[in-house]
């Protein structure tokens, strides 16, 4: 019982100074295991969204771009496909599924796409697992000006079956821009956790005829996502649009693309990272500082353990394990502030792209960092332990007479 | 019980030379045996307690408690024989101002061979009459209480020998005849010889056994020579 009741005694003791040092640890590894898991588990989220398609079709330009308007709803248009020219991808023997999408109008700052409903029918968004209305609606009719709108753009535009609403040109939201034609809402998808949900569908033909919208171009789509019959496919087809064609632009494989761009933004990660260490350490240090500024007022309590018969070990143990304890309780801490700091960061990843991270999923950095925090804070209690342990007794003790 | 032969200890000066402090070449004290020794302020009689306690390392000579040599001993050794063996009552009590009452008493058994027993440890302080004091903290007490817990936690090892270092200096004429009375009777009750410092009159004459530590301290006369 010693060593335990002389820390539950020492951390009373410095309840203030005990707190705002867990605190700072709290704040470090909460930190530590956000930065971890937003690289880590947003990287592997991004990569992995494809909607269910291997490959896109798009106007000559960035594959990126393309990737980024088609598949997650961000970016502009980098340029129209001609009708033709889906028309030709659609009948490839190496294409199993071509639909097209159409951009250029949102609701209020949320995306319209207009396309077919074979979307809806016929692809899988994600390995057995098809887009479903929500009971109660069903979906839009090819012809009609009618919609179906994502779960999150549904709850937060406040959108039911039967909804009315004006579509506002443009991807981003003009008030001064509205349409002048209706469009109802026939039905809510059933949230996919995919940037689908943050989008609201029309017919393609909606899209195309819009008023205002360039006549010329009534039949040209912004993109067309294809399933390919087999993976060898995708790079024959690179070949084709992209080395020998020059009118248009294939993006394959999805997740590739994706993945390019967090190598050219992983510098970003690497300074968060940076951070977050430097905090760590910080927060390690303070550990240090504020048990080694203690160690005045503590000097005589450890001379007096001594002089009873604590034996050095038993004092520099003591202090050790108070240091490892602060760190403990930090780390602990840093966990519910991690959860707190990850379904903050989560829920603005998902409002801004679609793209769900699931705070409460485990991840290995959970048990890592609050253990590493731990260790470190119990490294930092060694400075202040060779300050006990070098305690001399007989002069802290007692005037000599 | 305590032997004490040829006990040396110097400390250095401003001067960087050696100055010595205790140098006694025999003392002993009997099994259950109780003495005073006198002696003023600076005359090294803390030092020569803290060598007997192993506090301090001698330069040269011994201390034997209970047969053990406790000079020969390393400092493991000796926190162990101090734990076990002695009892230690300071002037300023030395108590832990950040552990209850009860907490100081286990405290200090915790390093003794029968380790932390709480029943021994209620029954230590009842016996002083702090039985209703037990979830106190030291602040929460009078002089003279704090002076009965340090007087407690010095026996509740059951220790072979009590050191006290004027154990009644910060208490009152009454609380300090009340105190050393206490000491000394539960000294006695448990066969623990009893080794006390003082400079005060008044609390030596109350031993049949005294010493003058000037006498016994050859180290004061080779200081000023």
């Amino acid at each position: 019982m010693t060593q335990p009741l002389i820390v539950y005694r020492s951390l009373r003791q410095h309840a203030l100074s005990t707190l705002i040092t867990a605190g700072g640890i709290a704040l470090a590894a909460g930190l530590l295991m956000t930065v971890w898991r937003v690289k880590v588990e947003s990287q592997a989220a991004f990569t992995q969204t494809s909607a269910g398609f291997d490959a896109v079709l798009g106007a000559r330009g960035s594959k990126l771009q393309l990737v980024l308007n088609a598949i997650f709803h961000l970016e502009a248009s980098p340029g129209n496909v001609a009708a033709a020219d889906a028309e030709a991808i659609r009948r490839h023997p190496m294409v199993k599924t071509a639909i097209p999408i159409a951009v250029g109008d949102n609701l209020r700052g949320f995306r319209l796409v207009g396309t077919v409903p074979d979307l809806f029918t016929g692809v899988e968004y994600a390995p057995g697992r098809k887009y479903a209305i929500e009971a109660g609606g069903r979906l839009f009719a090819a012809d009609q000006r009618e919609a179906v709108a994502g779960s999150f753009a549904a709850q937060r535009l406040g959108l039911r079956v039967g909804s009315v609403f004006r579509p506002f040109h443009g991807l981003n939201f003009d008030p001064k821009a509205e349409h002048a034609e209706e469009f109802t809402v026939t039905g809510i998808l059933a949230p996919t956790n995919t940037p689908a949900d943050r989008v609201i569908w029309l017919p393609l033909r909606g899209i195309q005829t819009m008023a205002g919208h360039d006549p010329k171009a009534a039949t040209d789509v912004s993109a067309v996502l294809l399933q390919l019959r087999t993976p060898t496919a995708g790079f024959m087809l690179d070949m084709l649009y992209n080395k020998q064609g020059n009118r248009l632009t294939f993006a394959f494989p999805v997740g590739a693309i994706m993945a390019e761009l967090f190598g050219k933004i992983s510098w970003f990660d690497r300074v968060l990272e940076l951070v977050a260490y430097l905090v760590a350490l910080v927060a390690a240090g303070s550990v240090l500082a504020s048990i080694y500024n203690s160690m005045s007022a503590r000097q005589r309590d450890l001379a007096i353990l001594r002089a009873l018969g604590a034996r050095r070990r038993t004092v520099f143990g003591a202090v050790v394990a108070e240091a490892t304890v602060i760190g403990a309780l930090g780390a602990l801490a840093g966990l519910a502030a991690h959860f707190a700091l990850y379904a903050g960061v989560a829920g603005l990843i998902r409002a801004q792209t679609g793209v769900v991270l699931t705070p409460w999923a485990f991840h290995q950095v959970l048990v890592l960092c609050p253990l590493a925090m731990t260790a470190l804070c119990a490294l930092g209690g060694i400075v202040p332990a060779v300050k006990a342990y070098r305690t001399p007794v007989a002069e802290t003790i007692a005037p000599v007479s | 019980m305590l032997a004490v032969r040829q006990l040396s200890k110097s400390f250095s000066g401003p001067d960087g030379a050696r100055v010595p402090v205790v140098s006694v070449a025999e003392f002993d004290l009997a099994a259950g045996e109780q003495l005073a020794l006198r002696g003023e302020s600076g005359s090294g009689k803390t030092t020569f307690l803290h060598l007997i306690a192993g506090i301090l390392a001698a330069d040269a000579g011994e201390v034997r408690i209970d047969g053990v040599g406790m000079t020969a001993l390393g400092e493991p050794a000796r926190d162990r024989l101090r734990a076990e063996k002695l009892g230690y009552i300071f002037q300023t009590f030395n108590l832990l101002q950040g552990f209850t009452v009860l907490e100081n008493v286990l405290l200090g058994m915790s390093f003794g061979p029968r380790g932390a027993d709480r029943a021994h440890a209620r029954a230590v302080l009842e016996r002083v009459g702090l039985g209703h004091r037990l979830e106190h903290f030291p602040r929460q007490l009078s002089t003279g209480q704090q002076q009965r817990v340090a007087v407690a936690r010095a026996l509740a090892n059951r220790p072979r020998l009590v050191l006290a270092d004027e154990p009644t200096g910060n208490l009152d004429t009454r609380h300090a005849g009340e105190a050393l009375a206490l000491i000394r009777e539960v000294c006695r009750e448990q066969a623990a010889a009893l080794l006390l410092v003082s400079h005060d009159e008044g609390v030596l004459g109350q031993f049949a056994l005294r010493r003058d530590f000037a006498e016994l301290n050859q180290a004061v006369g080779e200081a000023r020579r």
